[in-house]
């Protein structure tokens, strides 16, 4: 009788419920998608939505509740059941084996064969005709890391779609691609929902689930706060679901008053480490006061561009002037007495030291200031002292200062980096990624912060691959693609497509020209 | 001057300077090819020594108490997988250390033979002469100018080596399971998440690096000689290692590598035994050096070129 209930959904979870030491992911979590629908799943960072679709995939299995597939419960122990089941995940991180072909990512697992051998031949053939019946054009033979990410977006459909997936989970698919990219994978999604496919989309996005989703689930803290149909709904009220307060979706601040030029870079050509020209002749300034944005997807020389900078890697030529003064072989340490500030795009690895208690990592390049040391000692009461001090400024949490940093959430990581940076006063900022995998309240905070830095007369340079962040925050958005910048615009001169089309390799001036 | 240059035309002259480069380089082939085995699914396996030994030293066990030099190979080829299957334990199942590892079956194969050399054969040093694997004997080609010497009479272990290289390449890149190899060597996750078990996958690849390496090891012993000595591969396990790497883990560069150490070898050995040349005795210690002079040079060229797998010697913790 249950079953009947269900059968016009492709997918109900019921109860669900997945515990992890210390936390509760999901929480009687209850999900009803409809067949043939585009369905959301929103929510913060760690607020359950990846768990919860990872015990549809059978990833991990639940403590309690139950699956229903077309109106049938299942139980699903694995991926294999999963795919049996006609369940299909991309994930957020893709799951490609690099160093394979297109085709032999797509067929793994499930390999045709012939005799004792791998069938490559008929493997190219039946993806040829995948790619042809749902417009997902790609290159069989291509090998996964010579392809950009949005092709290789499609490799990982075309592999669920290989397996005969009728509904489609897709983790985040957008956070990596172009505004272009990302209007040709709703184009594919559409087209898929044409063809009878249900797919659920997680996302943060919530002008992304305005434009293509029929309904949302909204989670928070690893509970449902919200089921609604996308058309009687609005981005407020989903953002306020999400974080469970009013949110302000966009940064308030006040026009800019830039002083002096203190940033400049000359012609800068740096390489990345296989050797190639990663940052090809750029050249920028930064004035005191405002805020430099640079658009671009990953990995089109940000990196090597702000290690260049802050001195963690070699120019190969060109010029880096900093307060008037001639620092392009300068130490990092030098530059950051001369007032250089740094938020590294990898709060891990550059930001701070994992096994480090959090007053440490309070003092990280301050270490042999007078203020913390007498030459041979650290003077640990004044650097507790002074840590307690920004604990409190910058409300981390928990407010505890012998706090490894690993054991920090990254938001409040991110604080701990902030707060650094910010008390030593500097007159510039190169801050990269300073949002990434951030949940809406923490980007909230650091949003604010940074503005109000700017007010305070410091030069920050900003690197986001975030074109909202771009958005928001600069007073001058630079457009950066394969190690060049391709125009300078202001955010109330330009829109999100055309800086999309700079990312994607196009000079302002040939867009206006043509426009 | 001229005389170095005269032994040196011929060493290359003569056909015993290729069928030493084959049979020295025999060894080297197989345990290169177990190293690929491990690597290619995501196993480091620096242990190829330490198997190679307790193949050598139970190819000799073997034979020494049945007579027969082929249940010795096949008590050398249990000794290797039995060490490979202590690897695969740690390193897979337990998420060890794989160099930890490795080092540890090193020594613990050189202490396991050490001590029962002396207790089964009563002097330390080297066994009794036992039986071994004879020889391939090619009848009425062995009169064959030039070739005959080469591939009249050699140890069936040198098929082996070659066969085993086909086998390997047409394994790792022909066959679905090769396929499976790859992937859980590059990104077991992804392998993972499309009902592939890692595990399994893995365990096949290192206890093949067993076979092969045992094999190589027990050529050594009764592959030609019929007798164990103490530490006798000689870090030829660690040779096969860097051959594997030059070879940028595939069979067909490892056998390449193989050979150029194998050549080296060999043109050293023979380049020492040129009367003409008069050499004290005192110099084969610097003849000695050469392949291992040709390794260095020879890595240092090609490190940067070739890629190990990407997640090679990288535990798989499933959460």
């Amino acid at each position: 009788m249950e079953k009947a209930d269900y059968s016009q959904y492709a997918v109900v979870m019921k109860g669900i419920t997945k515990r992890f030491p210390g936390v509760l992911a999901n929480d009687h979590v209850d999900l009803f998608v409809k067949k043939g629908e585009i369905h959301a799943i929103v929510g913060e960072n760690g607020a359950g939505k990846t768990t919860l679709m990872s015990q549809l995939y059978g990833l991990i299995r639940p403590d309690e509740g139950k699956i229903y597939i077309n109106g049938f419960e299942k139980q699903i122990r694995n991926p294999n059941d999963a795919i049996e089941a006609k369940i299909g995940m991309v994930h957020q991180h893709f799951m490609l084996v690099d160093r394979l072909s297109v085709v032999e990512n797509i067929v793994l697992g499930k390999e045709p064969v012939r005799g004792p051998f791998f069938d490559l031949n008929r493997s190219r053939k039946e993806i040829r005709e995948l790619s042809k019946k749902f417009g997902l054009l790609v290159d069989p033979d291509a090998i996964i890391e010579d392809l950009p990410v949005g092709m290789q977006q499609r490799v990982e459909i075309i592999k669920v779609l290989y397996r005969g997936a009728e509904i489609l989970i897709l983790d985040e698919p957008t956070a990596v691609l172009t505004p272009q990219e990302t209007n040709e994978l709703f184009e594919i999604l559409k087209n898929l929902q044409k063809q009878g496919r249900t797919i659920i989309l997680i996302t943060h996005k919530l002008n992304e689930v305005m434009a293509i989703t029929e309904s949302v689930t909204v989670m928070r803290l690893g509970k449902v706060t919200g089921v609604v149909r996308t058309s009687q709904t609005n981005p407020n009220q989903l953002a306020n679901m999400m974080v469970g307060r009013e949110v302000l979706l966009t940064v308030e601040k006040d026009k800019a008053h830039p002083g002096e030029e203190i940033l400049q870079v000359k012609n800068l050509v740096v390489k990345e480490n296989r050797g190639i020209e990663a940052v090809r002749g750029l050249s920028l300034s930064v004035r005191k006061g405002e805020i430099v944005g640079i658009a671009g997807v990953a990995g089109n020389g940000q990196t090597e561009l702000t290690e260049a900078i802050t001195g963690l890697r070699k120019v190969e030529s060109g010029k880096i002037i900093f307060k008037g003064e001639d620092i392009t072989n300068y130490s990092p340490k030098k530059r950051r007495e001369m007032g250089m500030g740094h938020i590294p795009e990898d709060r891990l690895k550059h930001g701070l030291i994992k096994l480090f208690p959090v007053y440490y990592n309070f003092i990280l390049g301050e270490h042999d200031d007078s203020k913390f040391s007498d030459g041979v000692f650290l003077k640990i009461e004044e650097i507790k002292k002074f840590s307690e001090e920004l604990v409190k400024r910058f409300d981390v949490r928990p407010p505890k200062i012998d706090l490894l940093g690993m054991n920090l959430s990254g938001g409040n990581q991110q604080k701990v980096i902030v707060a650094r940076e910010i008390a030593f006063n500097p007159v510039l900022m190169i801050v990269s990624q300073p949002t990434r995998g951030l949940d809406v309240g923490a980007i909230e905070f650091i949003h604010k912060t940074l503005i109000s830095m700017r007010d305070k007369g410091i030069g920050i340079l900003l690197v986001s691959m975030e074109l909202e962040e771009i958005f928001s925050l600069s007073d001058r958005i630079l457009t950066i693609y394969e190690g060049q910048i391709m125009g300078e615009t202001t955010p109330d001169k330009t829109t999100p497509e055309e800086v999309g089309l700079m990312m994607a390799g196009h000079k302002l001036e040939d867009i206006r020209q043509e426009a | 001057m001229n005389e170095w240059i005269q032994a040196i035309l011929n060493v290359f002259t003569n056909p015993t300077f290729y069928k030493s480069t084959l049979t020295q380089s025999t060894p080297l082939i197989l345990a290169a090819m177990g190293g690929v085995f491990s690597e290619t699914t995501g196993v480091t396996n620096i242990a190829l020594e330490g198997i190679m030994l307790m193949g050598a030293f139970g190819g000799v066990m073997g034979s020494y108490f049945t007579g027969n030099p082929w249940y010795g190979l096949a008590l050398g080829t249990f000794f290797g997988l039995a060490m490979a299957a202590l690897h695969a334990w740690a390193s897979i199942k337990y998420g060890a250390d794989q160099i930890i590892s490795g080092t540890a079956l090193i020594l613990l194969a050189q202490g396991i033979t050490g001590f029962a050399l002396v207790e089964l054969f009563g002097q330390p040093g080297s066994t009794d002469l036992v039986r071994s694997i004879p020889l391939v004997d090619l009848g009425s080609f062995k009169d064959v100018p030039f070739f005959g010497p080469i591939f009249g009479n050699l140890s069936p272990f040198v098929y082996m080596a070659f066969a085993s290289v086909i086998f390997g390449w047409i394994l790792i890149y022909k066959t679905k399971l090769g396929l499976r190899m790859r992937s859980v060597g590059n990104n077991p996750e992804a392998a993972d998440t499309l009902g592939i078990n890692v595990y399994n996958v893995r365990y096949f690849g290192v206890i093949m690096s067993g076979l092969f390496a045992a094999l190589g090891g027990a050529y050594l012993s009764i592959g030609e000689l019929g007798q164990f000595t103490t530490n006798m591969t000689n870090g030829r396990g660690f040779i096969a290692l860097a051959a594997m790497i030059i070879g940028n883990w595939n069979p067909v560069g490892a056998m390449s590598a193989s050979l150029l150490f194998g050549a080296a070898t060999a043109f050293n050995n023979q380049l020492q035994s040129q009367s003409i040349l008069n050499l004290s005795t005192n110099t084969q210690y610097i003849f000695g050096m050469i392949p291992y002079i040709i390794t260095l040079i020879v890595v240092a060229g090609f490190i940067g070129k070739s890629r190990a797998p990407s997640a090679d010697g990288i535990p798989y913790i499933k959460e």
